[in-house]
Formats: C-alpha cells, structure tokens, sequence
C-alpha cells in the first residue's frame, strides 16, 4: 500500500531551492503517486524546479514580510491540515528552517517529530523512519505510532536527486493564521558570505584541514590545495570554534554532510561527529601524525605524517603537473 | 533581566554510547554538563552582568535526580536551578522533554529571555528550543551567533545557510545559541564552593502538574522497532611518510581521474 499523499518543505536561498528539497522529492516519489512541496515564500521562482522534481503541486504563503518560518509556516500547515487536507508524512530536510517548522508544527499537532534521518520505508501499515546514531556507527528504526501525518526531518546527502520529468506545480495558496505574539520576531536584514569555487557540499573534492594544522594560518595551504584540485575546503568543528575559518566551512553532525569523488583529511583526528559528515566520500585520504588516529579506521588511503612536511610538498607536486 | 537557561546534563561524551535493552539511551553512570549548553549559560551570565539587574535560572531534566551537570552551571554563576527528575520521563522524545522543560520555566516567574544550546551533544534533535517556544506561545530565534540585549529587544545574528540574518524580538522570547558564540568561563573554586549552597529545586512531573501518561514512553508517539550495527567502511592502507607520502597521494589521486 502506497502512501496516499506527501508533503515535502522547500527550502529556497536567494531563489534558489536547496539540493535537500530535491532528495527528498526523489525519495517521496517512490513512496507516493501524490507528492506535493510547501514553501514559506512566493511561489514563482520555485514552482517550475518543484515540478520537474515530482511534485504536482507547491503551497506556497507568500512574501512572510520578514517573519520568521517556523512560526508562520507551522501555523499556516496545522491550519490546512485541520481543514482536512492532511497527508500521511511531512518531510523536512535537517536545516535551520526545516527544523524551526518540523518543532513548531509538532507541538501544534501534538505528534512527535523525528529529526537525523537516512532513510525511510512503509511497513504495512506504518512509517519508519532510520537514523544513524552514535556517530553511524549504528542505525535505530522508529515507527510512528501518533497517526498521520507522520513528521521526519532528513539529513542532507541521504538520496539522490532525480528530476522526474513533470511539467510546473501547480500553486496553490497556503494561508498563514493570525500567530499572535509568537510571530512578534523578525528578520531584519540578510546577510550573504561571498564564495568562490564549488560550494562545499556539491564540490567532487573537499579538502579539510583540522587542529593538526597548529595555527589559522597554515589553513592556507588547505585552501592552495583545495583550489588546485578544483574543490573546496572544509574543516572540523575544533578549527571553526577557534575561529580559523567560518561556521560555513563545517563538515561534519553539526556542519555539512559532504559525499565527495575523494575527501582528504588533513591533522583531523576522526571524531565520530566529523565522520558523520564524510564518511559517505567515495574515497578517503587521510593525513595525520598519529598513527592510532581514528580517521585511519575509515581511509583508502592513511599517511602517517606531518601535515607541514607533506602538505607543502603535496602542492608543489600538483603545481608542477 | 532575568534569564532562564536549558542545560541538559548528559553521559560523558569521551565514553562510547551505548543502548539499554529497551532502547533508551543508557545514561546510568554520572552525567555532565552538556558543553553545548556551556554557551547558554554563559551568554545568560553576560546578559544579565550588562543589563546590571537580575539573575541567571537553570533548567534541567534528567534521570536519577541528577545535579552534577546543574552543580557545575551554578558554580559558573547562575543563582538557582529548577531540575525535573521522574522515573515516567524514561523513554522521553524531544517533544515530551520541551513539555516539561516548558512547564518547568512557567516556575521560574518574572523570566525575560530564554536560552537554550541549538542541540544537545547526546540526543542532537535540534527541535527542543523551538517546541518549547512554541509551547510557550513565545516568539523565538535559533541557531543564534551573537547575542545583544537593548530596550527590551534582542537582536540576534542568526546562522543561515548562506551567511546569517539580522534578526529581532521584543522580549520575552526564546533564543537558541551555537557553540563557540561566546567562550564559556571555568567555575572559579569560589564558585565550586557557593555553588554548594545554591537553591537547587527538584520537582517530579506531577509537581508541574503535567499529566504523566502524556510524556515519557506513554505518550512518545513513536516506536523504536530495530537496532542494528551499520554497515561498516574497510579501511584501506596506511604507510608511513619517509619523504614520499605526498608522491603515494598524487598517485592515488590519478588513479581517481581527479588530476
Ligand atoms: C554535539 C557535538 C557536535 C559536534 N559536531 C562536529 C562537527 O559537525 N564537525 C566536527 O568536525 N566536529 C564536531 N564535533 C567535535 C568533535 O568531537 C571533535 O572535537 C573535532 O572534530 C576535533 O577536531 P580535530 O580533528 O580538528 O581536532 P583534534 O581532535 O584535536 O585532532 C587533531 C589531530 O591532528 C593531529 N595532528 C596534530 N599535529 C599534527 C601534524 N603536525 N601533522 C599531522 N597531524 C597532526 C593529531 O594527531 C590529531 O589526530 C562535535 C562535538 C559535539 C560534542
Ligand atoms: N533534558 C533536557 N534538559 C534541559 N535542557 C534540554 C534538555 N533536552 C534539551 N534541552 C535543551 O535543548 C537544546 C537542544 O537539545 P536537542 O533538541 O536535544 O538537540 C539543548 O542544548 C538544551 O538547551
């Protein structure tokens, strides 16, 4: 028995709508004939993307004049799903927004939300969700057991994207309720960080650098090398924290999940919550000094060294090509 | 200005987690302060140093009428702390721990802000802070990267995908704060010591008045149904760097068609 109807949230940046909204439609895809996307925004620049992706249809609020998404958009689904239109899951990606929504429409629903998911399947009659735990070291199943709809936040990078071939969504007006003064918050102003190259999530190559690499300076030689294999660099939570490089650069539970051709590590010792992140890489290279370092558990490839002798010679070697 | 702040208290993370049989998180041994909530409190004891009026109010639930992890708040410089211990909350999802942390914030009257981690090192749902906003009927900002209080508004950069948002709220509200959004202080031995005699109040669930068949494995609306080991990635090979290293990674970079 297939599911009778899914909604998927889409997240949208600057226009443009996230890679995760994408996965997820491809996987409600398999699960429903009826998917359908909601937005907290205008529809216009979405509805076209939505579509191809699977989904018929996008309800969307509209401009939400600053307010902030969980609170609005939560209000205006509970609202719809008392209306009678409620389908048997609600996905969300993991990300700021997707979450704020998923926790505010819970306690609305009254219904548990289950975030950190790779994956989910029907089993008769239920919906079960998995979730790696323990750095993924193992994966727990959860049923819902609340009734529909079911609530299931996803991490990035658990299904691959796949347009489907359909023609716009069409839209459809999500009105948003009266929220009193929960709704009093408000974004005032956007703030974009400039980039170049790749962006860390999609690049074929990530190049991190962590705590090994003893100074914020000598990240440097991650971005050199970053650059010259056409990728992007990371880094792990410690170097974030000590401010060496932006939030952005993150991999790891708490920042990206990247699935890169190749991943090199560099002075990271593999804690489980970086792994998270990377362990998905198609191949794995590994620099640190220790050879007892965690990160050696899972690389194809483990040079037990310095960073600052192989690094700089790594470059010059690719500088040469 | 006075500030609640929801600290979790957890198992240690540096030991490898583990399941009971039926389960829930194994979090029988001594439990800690959840450095992720490190930076609540200490935005909290910033906060209400600047604003030069008011105190600091933990709020905790966890098993075994467990204080070593509010101890340890207290001793940084909150002023008193609310914990919820109840053998019926085993079993708890995150909506279940926002009703009693929410319930349990209602006891800490006269509160203008509350500040909670963006998520907790153990359980990492990242939905807590919001439901309990949400169950507050408060407004709310999360994933906060820096904290200001002036004119009974906060103002808030709040992490986005793409850089942050410039955010605000009139007060009171619900802020969720990053690690790293300020560098938490260690305890003084002054404070290890006044912390001893701090007011530490430990209520059960029916002291909230919350109804115990709807938290804990009651009222969790979800089911744990499987537990299994993942698939596990075979390490490949490991040499030493005699000079060579980088050579053996450019080649290995070749054979990929990356070069
Ligand atoms: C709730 C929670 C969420 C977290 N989320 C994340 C996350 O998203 N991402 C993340 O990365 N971490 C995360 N962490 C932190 C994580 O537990 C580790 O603390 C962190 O990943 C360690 O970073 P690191 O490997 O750079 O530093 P360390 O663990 O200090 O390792 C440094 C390594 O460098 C090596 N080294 C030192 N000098 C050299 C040298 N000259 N040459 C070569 N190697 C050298 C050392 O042998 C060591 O292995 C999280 C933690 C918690 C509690
Ligand atoms: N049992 C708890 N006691 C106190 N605070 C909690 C508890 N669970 C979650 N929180 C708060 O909610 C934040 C996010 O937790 P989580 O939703 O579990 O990721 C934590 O950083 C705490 O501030």
């Amino acid at each position: 028995m297939a599911l009778s109807k899914i909604w998927v949230h889409c997240e949208v940046t600057e226009d443009e709508i996230a890679s995760i909204t994408l996965e997820i439609l491809a996987k409600a895809r398999t699960l429903s004939d009826q998917v359908e996307a909601f937005v907290g925004g205008p529809a216009d620049a979405v509805a076209e993307t939505l579509g191809a992706h699977g989904a018929t249809k996008v309800h969307a609020t509209g401009d939400l004049q600053g307010g902030m998404q969980g609170v609005h958009v939560a209000a205006a689904l509970a609202a719809a799903i008392e209306g009678g239109d409620a389908p048997d899951l609600i996905m969300f990606g993991s990300t700021y927004d997707g979450r704020d929504i998923a926790a505010r429409l819970s306690v609305k629903l009254d219904k548990p939300v289950i975030t950190n998911n790779n994956d989910v399947e029907e089993d008769g009659d239920s919906i079960v969700v998995s979730e790696p735990v323990f750095g993924g070291t193992e994966i727990v199943k959860t049923k819902f057991a609340a009734g529909a709809p079911a609530l299931a936040a996803f991490r990035p990078k658990s299904f691959e994207a796949e347009e489907s071939g359909g023609g716009a969504a069409e839209v459809a007006e999500l009105a948003v309720p009266d929220v009193g003064a929960a709704g009093a918050a408000k974004i005032l102003d956007r703030h974009i960080e400039e980039t170049s190259g790749p962006k860390l999530d999609e690049a074929a190559v990530v190049v991190s650098g962590g705590r090994g690499l003893g100074e914020a300076g000598k990240f440097d030689m991650i971005e050199d090398l970053a650059k010259l294999l056409k990728g992007a660099p990371g880094a792990s939570r410690a170097i974030v924290d000590a401010g060496w490089v932006p939030y952005s650069y993150q991999v790891g539970q708490t920042g990206k999940v990247v699935k890169p051709t190749v991943y090199i590590a560099a002075g990271i010792s593999g804690a489980t919550q970086h792994m998270v992140g990377m362990k998905g890489s198609k191949n794995i290279v590994a620099i640190n000094k220790d050879p007892e370092a965690p990160i050696f558990g899972v690389a194809d490839l483990g040079i037990v060294g310095d960073v600052h002798k192989v690094l700089p010679k790594l470059i010059e070697a690719l500088q040469a090509r | 200005m006075n500030v609640v702040v929801c600290v979790k208290q957890i198992p240690d993370p540096a030991d490898p987690g583990a399941l009971n049989p039926d389960h829930t998180l194994k979090r029988d041994g001594k439990l800690i302060l959840d450095e992720s909530d490190t930076y609540g409190v200490e935005m909290a004891l910033q906060l209400v140093d600047k604003a030069g009026e008011g105190e600091v109010t933990l709020v905790s639930m966890a098993p075994n009428e467990e204080v070593s992890g509010l101890r340890q708040a207290l001793a940084m410089g909150a002023a008193k702390a609310i914990l919820v211990s109840d053998d019926t909350l085993a079993g708890a999802g995150a909506l279940d721990s926002a009703k009693v942390l929410a319930a349990a914030i209602g006891k800490a009257e006269g509160y203008d802000l509350v500040l909670a981690g963006t998520e907790s090192s153990d359980g990492y749902t990242g939905t807590v802070p919001e439901q309990v906003a949400a169950l507050l009927d408060l407004p709310s900002i999360t994933f906060a990267k820096e904290v200001d209080i002036s004119d009974s508004t906060v103002k808030v950069r709040r992490q986005t995908e793409a850089g942050y948002d410039q955010c605000e709220s009139p007060l009171p509200a619900v802020v969720s704060v990053t690690a790293g959004v300020v560098e938490p202080r260690y305890p003084s031995f002054k404070g290890i010591m006044a912390a001893k005699s701090k007011p530490l109040d430990t209520l059960t669930v029916s002291d909230l008045g919350v109804d115990g068949d709807v938290v804990g494995w009651a009222g969790a609306g979800q089911e744990i149904v499987d537990v299994s080991p993942a698939p596990e990635r075979e390490a490949g090979e490991v040499i030493e760097d005699d000079g060579e290293g980088h050579a053996k990674i450019v080649e290995f970079l070749d054979g990929l068609k990356v070069l």
